[in-house]
């Protein structure tokens, strides 16, 4: 099984519990105007590679997984829009007893492939880009009716998710939105962590190299109090 | 025999024989919590500390040098009692009669001292000049009427560099913890019994340099006695409680800095020993934690302002003004239980009461079953300060037992039972160029080793290289032991050790610890001769002066074990070729990977080499890679580092690492346990050395253009840590550009 891959991180610490080794798939069906990997979009460029060419490379570092508990997370890009793939690196990592996350915006409607996949997936980390619906499509060209109903899929399986939501000051900030948020992961019942993360402009340089219009031009990192409030609506522990 | 001061402990063989491990383990309480029990500094500590930080401004401004004792040279007793703020210290003890003033020590090398002083607009005193010129041969003068002429070109075109022939050698831990336990009477009893042993019926050359040296121990012993009275104590008997434990520890190690300047004078391993005595006056109600923390920040006071007076020119090669006082800290015993004690918390608490710093050379002998608050405790110190190395006791216990300590940056050695002639360090990577070019130095064009034949081919052939590589290297690891069966003759006659000797059992082992630099280039330069093409380009000569790398290749520090294996088979190959070489006194040949910071002035020296690195740019520290060439992630280099073969580099190997805060997790609790699964990770797998910095590159920006506001800024380098302002512009920008370990 060949799979396309953008790159790899081998020392995640911010995706998913422990130190992680971060695959980025290649191809994304959504336009995030604050993407910082706008290089892992297209499905026409990348890196092919196997599944146990991957596994070989993982099992390097498995020393720094069991010492930390941490695992392996696959992201992207959009990793749901190579399932296949993923469902046979995770089952060949569950052979090696390695803890396995998938970093999603579940913006694919939930197939047999995705709940196949789900068999072999210890925590889904889930990119809510935004509760309302058309601000979503403003910001991602796409609406968020995938994403919650996964959400509720999750839920009902009770498989593990981590709910993570990036802080745009003047796009996803509103107080409104953020208690509407909330009050839907309130509503669920498999949510071990919820995730504020603050947005950057770390990956605008991307932007340019793609000739491509920047659209959060200007738009500032929130301030430490900006956080703060939002984490308070959000319940997380400051 | 039982002393008095001894009540309360566990009976054991030490009461009889001189066994300080011995007394350890039938006494010491191993602590499993985590750093909640300790104090803070006391009004008294933070006045005295400002007292220091205020001579170091001085100090500073007085252009790095405050004052030089010109007109004695130093022994154990030469100066009198000097003191920072007598009413406030609870450890009392400096090298000359005034804090931060400078002994001089001429027996390693009259010309080195003149320098010196020259270099801070003084001068040693005539009577001092005369003495040394026309009585009295020094190490540095003995060396020299015995090198022999390959020796000269050797050291001269840098392919053998920072040879300990013209300074003191260091790198021996003195068992300062014995004064502690024994009192000095007992120990020069043994020492005169051993004296009277070495007595057989023929007296052979070995056997008379024995009872020189032993004559010698007994009367540094003696001498200690002399300079502790001058402060008021009385250490012919061992101390009685936990203050005059450290008390009599540092006196160990105050004689042994005020008779020696060596390259590297460590502590030991003293914090659990010493914890023996604090748990014994705390069980009894006699101290306090607030008391016991106030002795340890007292004694690292001392640690960090011990001065020597060295050239600019040896300043620059080592950065600053180090003096390696590593303490090794923590490790677990042989059976089982840990050693890590409060008083291991205590030292390293220091970062916090006092700040950090670069000295002493706080280095955590880390294992993977270490108790979980110890590692936290020492991950979050690192985060916080950058001043911790840590080395891998699973793997040291294995050779050197449970009671080594390092000496300098990575060089472990049982306490009292085991000392190193110190070698430096061979430049392999211009090794290398002298096989291509047949032993003529690529910038000179001098023939440097003997006539060999180059290679004339226009591109490098990998295995025709590997060949002359192997050749060349029969030649340094001939001539570079020479040097120092030399070199450690001379130091042993006119400049030996006799109080840290007199702190050693009679019979030990001797190491002769080589090392090289370069590493990585050599590696890299195979990778590429083998995976992509490297074209030679030669001056009208027939020096190879410059190399054209054609096409991608394997890069070492990324673990791929194409170049990686070339890597450990260097390593290995250069350790067969010293092992088959006559030593000075029986010595074991081991070997280092490690620069220090001289990886700088080692790359100035050398030209261009095969992996398209330019003439004059810096090396990789120690066994670090080139500067961003390790481009696949933190934990691929590390991989790298944990195939080099400690069996063949039992000297160390040190390996530098640097990351953002950021890279390390979100927030502080998700980052310190990153840092210990990212230790606990690359300990297991048999690696030996890692120095950890946790900053952003921006700090350290700023740090250079405003050192003002960051007087205790402190970093690890190769081995060792750096106060950064003090780093000469090329080195800061050394620093800077290495590879800082990010990810978003």
């Amino acid at each position: 099984m060949v799979g396309k891959i953008h790159s790899f991180e081998t020392f995640g610490t911010v995706d998913g519990p422990g130190i992680r080794f971060v695959i980025f798939m290649q191809g994304c069906c959504l336009k995030c105007k604050y993407c910082h990997n706008r290089d892992t979009w297209s499905v026409h460029s990348g890196k092919m590679i196997t599944v146990e060419e991957l596994v070989k490379e993982i099992i390097k570092y498995k020393s720094y997984m069991d010492s930390s508990g941490g695992g392996v997370t696959v992201s992207g890009g959009e990793p749901l829009l190579q399932t296949d793939f993923i469902c046979e690196l995770f089952k060949e990592l569950k052979k090696h007893n390695i803890h396995t996350a998938i970093d999603t915006a579940g913006s694919i409607p939930v197939s047999y492939e995705i709940k196949e996949l789900l068999k072999y997936t210890d925590l889904v980390l889930l990119d809510i880009k935004h509760i309302d619906n058309e601000k979503c499509i403003n910001l991602t060209s796409a609406p968020n009716k995938n994403t919650l109903e996964f959400a509720q899929y999750l839920s009902n399986l009770n498989v593990p998710v981590w709910i993570r939501q990036v802080l745009i000051p003047g796009y996803t900030d509103d107080k409104f939105d953020l208690k509407r948020l909330k009050d839907f992961i309130d509503s669920l019942k498999n949510v071990e962590k919820i995730e504020l993360l603050p947005y950057h402009d770390l990956g605008k340089f991307k932007w340019a190299e793609f000739q491509d219009e920047y659209a959060l031009e200007g738009v500032k990192s929130p301030t430490q109090a900006e956080i703060e409030a939002a984490k308070a609506i959000l319940g997380i522990d400051l | 025999m039982r002393f008095e001061e001894w009540n309360n402990f566990n009976s054991g063989s030490w009461e009889n024989e001189v066994n300080v491990r011995d007394f350890i383990q039938k006494n010491y309480t191993p602590y499993e919590g985590d750093s909640s029990f300790l104090a803070d500094a006391t009004e008294k500590t933070t006045k005295l500390w400002e007292e220091v930080l205020e001579l170091y401004k001085k100090e500073r401004e007085a252009g790095g040098v405050l004052a030089i004792s010109n007109d004695i040279a130093s022994t154990i007793s030469s100066h009198e009692a000097g003191y920072i703020d007598k009413n406030l210290e609870e450890i009392v003890g400096l090298q000359t009669e005034e804090p931060l003033k400078r002994a001089i020590m001429p027996n390693g090398g009259i010309r080195i001292v003149e320098k010196s002083c020259e270099a801070y607009d003084q001068k040693i005193s005539d009577k001092l000049a005369d003495v040394y010129h026309n009585y009295r041969r020094t190490h540095n003068d003995g060396v020299f009427t015995a090198y022999t002429p390959e020796i000269r070109a050797a050291r001269s075109s840098h392919l053998i560099t920072g040879l300990p022939d013209g300074y003191g050698r260091g790198r021996i831990i003195g068992d300062y913890r014995r004064v502690a336990l024994y009192g000095i009477d007992f120990l020069v009893a043994k020492k005169k019994k051993d004296l009277e042993e070495l007595n057989h019926a023929s007296i052979t050359e070995e056997l008379v340099r024995a009872r020189e040296e032993h004559f010698d121990q007994i009367s540094a012993l003696e001498e200690l006695k002399v300079m502790a009275k001058k402060y008021g104590f009385d250490i012919s008997r061992p101390a009685k409680n936990a203050k005059e434990a450290v008390q009599w520890t540092y006196f160990g190690y105050l004689g042994a800095i005020k008779e020696q300047n060596g390259a590297a004078m460590s502590l030991g391993r003293v914090a659990s020993f010493l914890d023996i005595y604090f748990e014994r006056d705390l069980a009894s109600g006699v101290l306090t934690e607030t008391d016991a923390q106030e002795i340890i920040d007292h004694f690292v006071m001392k640690l960090r302002m011990v001065r020597f007076l060295r050239t600019p020119e040896y300043d620059a090669l080592f950065s600053g003004d180090p003096v390696w006082v590593t303490e090794s800290i923590g490790g677990m015993g042989i059976d089982g239980r840990t050693l890590v004690t409060k008083n291991s918390f205590r030292v390293l608490h220091t970062l916090e009461t006092l700040g950090p710093a670069p000295e002493p050379n706080l280095t955590v002998l880390w294992s993977t079953k270490l108790p979980k608050g110890f590692k936290n405790y020492c991950s979050k110190l690192s985060i916080k300060t950058s001043s911790i190395q840590y080395e891998n006791d699973d793997l040291m216990r294995e050779y050197w037992g449970d009671d080594y300590g390092i000496a300098c940056c990575v060089s472990a050695m049982r306490i009292g039972k085991q000392m190193q002639f110190f070698g430096a360090r061979a430049n392999l990577a211009k090794t290398l160029l002298y096989a291509i070019n047949g032993g003529r130095d690529e910038i000179s064009g001098k023939q440097v080793t003997d006539k060999t034949i180059p290679v004339t081919s226009e591109y490098l052939d990998y295995d025709e290289v590997w060949e002359k590589f192997d050749k060349m290297c029969d030649w340094v690891a001939r001539v570079y032991i020479n040097a120092l069966n030399i070199i450690h003759y001379m130091h042993d006659k006119y400049c030996y050790e006799k109080l840290e000797m007199a702190l050693h059992d009679r019979e030990i082992l001797r190491t002769m610890a080589c090392g090289i630099a370069g590493l990585s280039i050599v590696a890299d330069s195979f990778s590429a001769m083998k995976y992509a093409k490297v074209k030679v380009i030669r001056d009208a000569t027939g020096l190879a002066v410059d190399y054209k790398v054609e096409g991608d290749y394997p890069q070492y520090g990324n673990d791929d074990d194409r170049v990686d294996s070339i890597a450990v088979d260097i390593v290995k190959m250069f350790m067969k070729k010293l092992q088959k070489q006559p030593t000075y006194r029986n010595s074991k040949p081991t070997m280092s990977i490690l620069t220090i910071t001289s990886n700088v002035v080692y790359g100035k020296a050398t030209g261009t080499t095969p992996d398209g690195r330019e003439a004059g740019s810096p090396f990789g520290p120690g066994a670090n890679p080139i500067h961003g060439r390790d481009t696949h992630g933190a934990l691929a280099v590390l991989n790298t580092m944990t195939k080099l073969p400690y069996k063949y580099a039992e000297d160390g190997i040190s390996y530098t690492f640097a990351i953002i805060p950021k890279a390390l997790g979100r927030d502080e609790k998700s980052r310190v346990s990153n840092l210990t699964a990212l230790l606990d990770g690359y300990f297991s797998k048999f690696s030996h050395h890692i120095n950890v910095n946790v900053f952003d590159r921006a700090l350290l920006e700023d740090a250079m253009e405003h050192p003002e506001k960051y007087p205790q800024l402190t970093i690890r380098v190769s081995g060792y840590a750096v106060n950064f302002v003090k780093l000469t512009r090329e080195q800061q920008l050394d620093v800077i550009n290495r590879t800082i370990h990010e990810n978003i």
